[in-house]
């Protein structure tokens, strides 16, 4: 048989070759490839932007010239929309505590500075009825913006109780291995069939029909309550999909490859484990916000939510739904806290789908 | 008369980074009781070639552009989807690279096996199933009847395969088309599925065309062998006549590339320098031409027909204008 | 499979253990019992219905009393007649309603169960036959128009709360268009608006389910093969796709349960729907503790059968799994 023989010994101008071209491939990390291909996801992208902007506005409610959201304005049933401008109806002064709490509720000092801003820069105008009036003739714009600020401070809130004890739990099960781990994640599959949702509403009903006799007793206040009890329901998941994700890199073939190459244990710990758990937390995070923004519209819909004058989004679409009755339809009621909600949870599904994807190592680099 | 004629077949894919032409004008036949060997890299368009035979392309992305697959009379690519779907299983059949994952794990070995004689020989079930242990026996299964009733996992990977190979014959096809048929096996296994596809072809006549990147399956099995590079052909020969003196750069490169036991254990391994070429960006003459040794100025430029390179041998075939040069002069290896 | 049924029994009681306890126990902390709050009782009166349900015990006692595994009967003795070795919960007895007087909290259950079963059948059926079909339309024509628009339905529909969900649907059905009855019980019309109602998240949760389940199987090798085989597309999706592309919608119907029967809180109050989710509802703001708790029992042990249902039928459908690894 004839052909060529190649011998193949690297000398140094290979080696020279080699590392060139190497260096020529530009190691692109997992959040800027992630970040690359979430850009790519249009949806996603839009719901990031819509997100922000949301977000934005609800933090900076104070500033805007909304009408208060709690003034009353009693007339014989809703209003309709109207296309007005606006109207110098704002004609309250903020001097003492009680001034803002007749406008709002009890205010952070932030935000009662905002307030004061607001005042200073639009005086007494404020904006027309845009979205309509409810039963009581609050103004419905105001309610959905500063309904938004509760909302997303409770899912927040309770999603990072859930995130604290999930993580901790998980990691802590996953690392330790052996019968401890076994131990530990026996009690999460006890805990997963237990229903939960009833358990809450019982200590909740606990709670509220007693809240005179437990907060008199300094012990709670039910809003810090409902972050934790919603949290220690919502940890479950959590702690499950962390341990899973610990486990795998622990004995996954990388991190032997690393191991191998002479990294230290914290260099594998952050540089190899973290990113794969980070990934998946924040996925989960995206599906967990929503969840819990569901959670608090059924607990204020069985009248076990937040309490007035505050007011959230599920209080307003109880409002709504409330509302329909045959002889006269209040769309406006229904429809726009149900668009501001739906929206919400429609665009963090869609921002969770698309980080997913695009967190999804079996996917990188495409 | 060839049971098989494939003729100027070629298969594209759309994707993301350009147009990839997977198959590129290749033609080739087989005769009956023949098993033609395809031999190439992985990309070089094997697979794609058998797939696209029974419109198994996924379309999007797949585009069959071109070309006529005809098995005895019959134009597989100008059928029916219906017409064809009588065709698949029944007169061309296909085993595929990995038993482990191209049988239903949630069927039993029965199912999977009857159904085939239900829809092409409208058997009943019961006919069906004796027919299918009888298969299974024929595969060298013990005790078949049992095995019927098992699923997938309960089978070792061997097992497996056999039973793969025994649902592709249970309609005696005219054409079997093998995928890398042992390429997931352990060797040992390897060497038993072989000689079973062999002695199975000596007693049913079947022509076999069997994708492989293993040269020594080739050399066991095929009685000619094509050598695919880049989705076209580069050389067509006698397996004999091919490995006694190769005709393309390219095989030439795969054939020294095998280690053999008489080898100096001192030197290093031969391999072909370079890379497989992108199929989304070919090089505008011979696809090989990169990695070429021989290569020459037209090379760059002009894309080499398949000529003739025997004057005896009307099937000998190879597509470079150097084939005269190879095997002439040593290159010294670099 | 035997041995598969006794340890899940055994972790059942874990579970309803855990459960009976910790709700037992939380009742407790609260202070005042649940009659404290009404106002026209004299103190007698209070003290009379205190003893009646033996809320003047101490706690232990009464957890004994309630859940009975020495059968500590009415007059506080242990073993009671002789006659059985356990009583309360342990027997399936969920004790007397505090607030709805002369009835027991299996009476309660009793009448209000076969509704909220038939509420929630209605809800499975809608949720499955709307699911299953978009699901599948989208899988098989992905990323077409169709398919977007099954999606974005979908996502919708995980996105909204139920009651929301239920008001837009009254709108619809009730008032623009008059098809049923706005509220009530009794009829096939009065089922099936609540059913939907009930049964639309799940619906969208389970066309997500189908869709990647199908999807995925639809890019396995063995559905080439069978291609290969010349199947018609028919055997093809019907026999070999299927069944593996509906396995994760057989593992949802577990945890779709529990959510049907939390969805029925909100439903059975919208529509007045006299089922077991309004009277925990009713028992929980009134501080009818044993019923909410019952309520809560009777739910913890319908998930539960039901999931285990599940695994076993996980087992019929999928060969590779064996439930002794469970």
């Amino acid at each position: 048989m004839a052909g060529q023989r190649r011998t193949w010994d690297l000398g140094l101008q290979d080696a020279e070759r080699l590392l060139q071209e190497a260096a020529g491939y530009k190691g692109e990390s997992l959040w800027q490839d992630a970040w690359r291909r979430l850009k790519q996801d249009r949806g996603a992208l839009w719901s990031l932007i819509f997100l922000a902007i949301f977000a934005s506005i609800s933090l900076l409610a104070p500033l805007l010239p909304l009408p208060s959201p709690i003034a009353l304005d009693l007339q014989a049933e809703p209003q309709p929309p109207v296309l007005a401008f606006g109207d110098a109806g704002f004609d309250y002064e903020f001097e003492t505590d009680d001034d803002y709490r007749l406008a709002y509720w009890e205010l952070s000092w932030l935000d009662k500075r905002m307030v004061d801003a607001r005042k200073a820069i639009f005086g007494d105008w404020q904006t027309g009825r845009w979205f309509g009036t409810d039963s009581k003739g609050r103004d419905l714009l105001s309610r959905i913006v500063w309904g938004s600020r509760t909302s997303i401070l409770v899912s927040l809130a309770a999603t990072l109780c859930s995130l604290l004890i999930g993580v901790t739990y998980g990691a802590f099960s996953g690392l330790m291995g052996g019968r401890i781990d076994n131990l530990m994640m026996r009690l999460v599959d006890i805990f997963y069939a237990i229903p939960f949702i009833f358990v809450v509403i019982f200590i909740l009903t606990i709670l509220s029909t007693d809240r005179s006799d437990l907060e008199s007793e300094a012990l709670v206040d039910k809003e810090k309550v409902f972050f934790l009890v919603i949290g220690a329901i919502y940890w479950l998941t959590m702690a499950r999909v962390v341990r899973g994700q610990v486990l795998s890199p622990k004995n996954s073939e990388f991190i032997e490859a690393a191991r191998a190459l002479g990294a230290s244990t914290p260099r594998i710990l952050f540089v190899h484990v973290v990113p794969n758990v980070l990934s998946i937390v924040i996925v989960y995070l995206t599906l967990t916000i929503p969840a819990i923004m569901l959670f608090e519209a059924f607990l204020s819909f069985l009248g076990l939510g937040i309490e007035p004058p505050k007011v959230s989004w599920g209080l307003l679409a109880v409002d709504g739904t409330d509302a329909i009755n045959p002889i006269k339809t209040f769309w406006w009621l229904v429809v726009f806290p149900a668009a501001a909600m739906g929206s919400t949870l429609l665009a963090l599904n869609f921002l969770g789908d698309g980080l997913r994807d695009a967190l999804d190592p079996k996917l990188r680099g495409k | 008369m060839s049971v098989l004629d494939v003729r100027n077949l070629a298969v594209r894919f759309e994707t993301h980074q350009g147009t990839v032409r997977a198959v590129d004008g290749v033609s080739f036949t087989v005769e009956e009781g023949e098993t033609l060997g395809l031999v190439g890299e992985s990309g070089s368009g094997k697979s794609v070639s058998c797939l696209a035979m029974l419109g198994l392309i996924p379309t999007p992305p797949g585009v069959v552009e071109s070309g006529e697959v005809l098995l005895e009379d019959t134009d597989l690519l100008r059928l029916s989807p219906d017409q064809l779907r009588r065709v698949r299983g029944n007169d061309i059949a296909m085993i595929f690279q990995d038993p482990m994952t191209s049988l239903n794990p949630l069927l039993t070995v029965e199912r999977q096996l009857t159904e085939v004689l239900e829809i092409h020989r409208g058997l009943s079930r019961s006919e069906a199933r004796k027919k299918a242990a009888a298969g299974l026996g024929d595969v060298g299964i013990p005790n078949p009847e049992a095995r019927l009733d098992a699923y997938p996992h309960e089978l070792s990977g061997g097992m497996r395969q056999r039973v793969m190979i025994a649902m592709a014959l249970l309609c005696e096809p005219k054409v079997l088309l093998a995928d890398e048929p042992t390429t997931a096996l352990d060797v040992t296994i390897q060497a038993q599925i072989l000689e079973l596809m062999g002695a199975l072809q000596q007693k049913r006549g079947t022509a076999i065309v069997l994708i492989t990147h293993d040269l020594g399956v080739v050399a066991g099995m095929s009685d000619r062998v094509n050598v695919m590079y880049a989705g076209r052909l580069a050389e067509t020969a006698e397996t004999r006549a091919l490995f006694a003196r190769p005709r393309h750069p390219y095989t030439e490169g795969l054939l020294t590339s095998v280690p053999s036991l008489t080898d100096d254990p001192e030197a290093e391994l031969a391999s072909i320098d370079g890379q497989p070429p992108d199929l989304a960006d070919l090089p505008p003459g011979c696809a090989f031409a990169p990695r070429c040794p021989y290569v020459g100025e037209r090379c760059r430029s002009e894309v080499p027909p398949l000529a003739r390179v025997d004057r005896d041998d009307a099937g000998r075939v190879s597509a470079c204008f150097e084939s005269a040069r190879l095997g002439r002069t040593e290159v010294a290896g670099g | 499979m035997i041995a598969f049924l006794l340890r899940r029994l055994m972790w059942f009681f874990v579970t309803a253990w855990i459960v009976v306890t910790v709700s037992f126990f939380l009742m407790r902390q609260v202070p005042g019992g649940p009659f404290s709050g009404e106002r026209n009782l004299s103190p007698e009166i209070e003290a009379n219905i205190n003893a009646k349900y033996h809320l003047d015990w101490p706690a232990w006692k009464q957890y004994l009393h309630y859940v009975g595994p020495m059968n500590l009967d009415d007059k506080g003795v242990f073993g009671g007649d002789g006659s059985k070795p356990f009583g309360g919960v342990l027997t399936g007895d969920l004790g007397p309603s505090y607030k709805l007087r002369d009835f027991t909290v299996n009476d309660v259950i009793g009448q209000s169960l076969p509704i909220s079963m038939l509420l929630g059948l209605v809800a499975l059926m809608w949720a499955l036959a709307l699911g299953l079909t978009a699901g599948m339309v989208s899988a098989l024509r992905p990323r077409t128009g169709l398919d977007f628009a099954v999606r974005l339905a979908a996502t919708a529909g995980i996105a909204l709360p139920n009651f929301v969900i239920a008001a837009f649907l009254i709108i619809l059905f009730v008032f623009l268009i008059p098809l049923f009855p706005v509220a009530g019980w009794g009829t096939m019309k009065h089922m099936l608006l609540p059913g939907l109602a009930l049964g639309a998240p799940r619906a969208a949760y389970i066309a997500r389910l189908t869709r990647t389940g199908m999807l995925e199987v639809l890019s396995q090798d063995y559905i080439r093969t069978a291609v290969a085989k010349g199947l018609p597309n028919r055997l093809v999706l019907l026999r070999h796709a299927l069944k593996g592309g509906l396995l994760p919608v057989v593992s949802y119907l577990g945890p779709m349960t529990a959510w049907i029967l939390t969805g029925s809180l909100v439903i059975e109050k919208i529509f007045r729907i006299p089922g077991t989710g309004s009277h925990f509802v009713n028992a929980a703001l009134n501080r009818d503790y044993t019923l909410a708790m019952g309520v809560t029992i009777l739910f913890t042990v319908l998930v539960y059968g039901m999931n285990t249902l599940v695994d076993l039928a996980y087992t019929f459908l999928d060969p590779r799994i064996k439930l002794e690894e469970s």
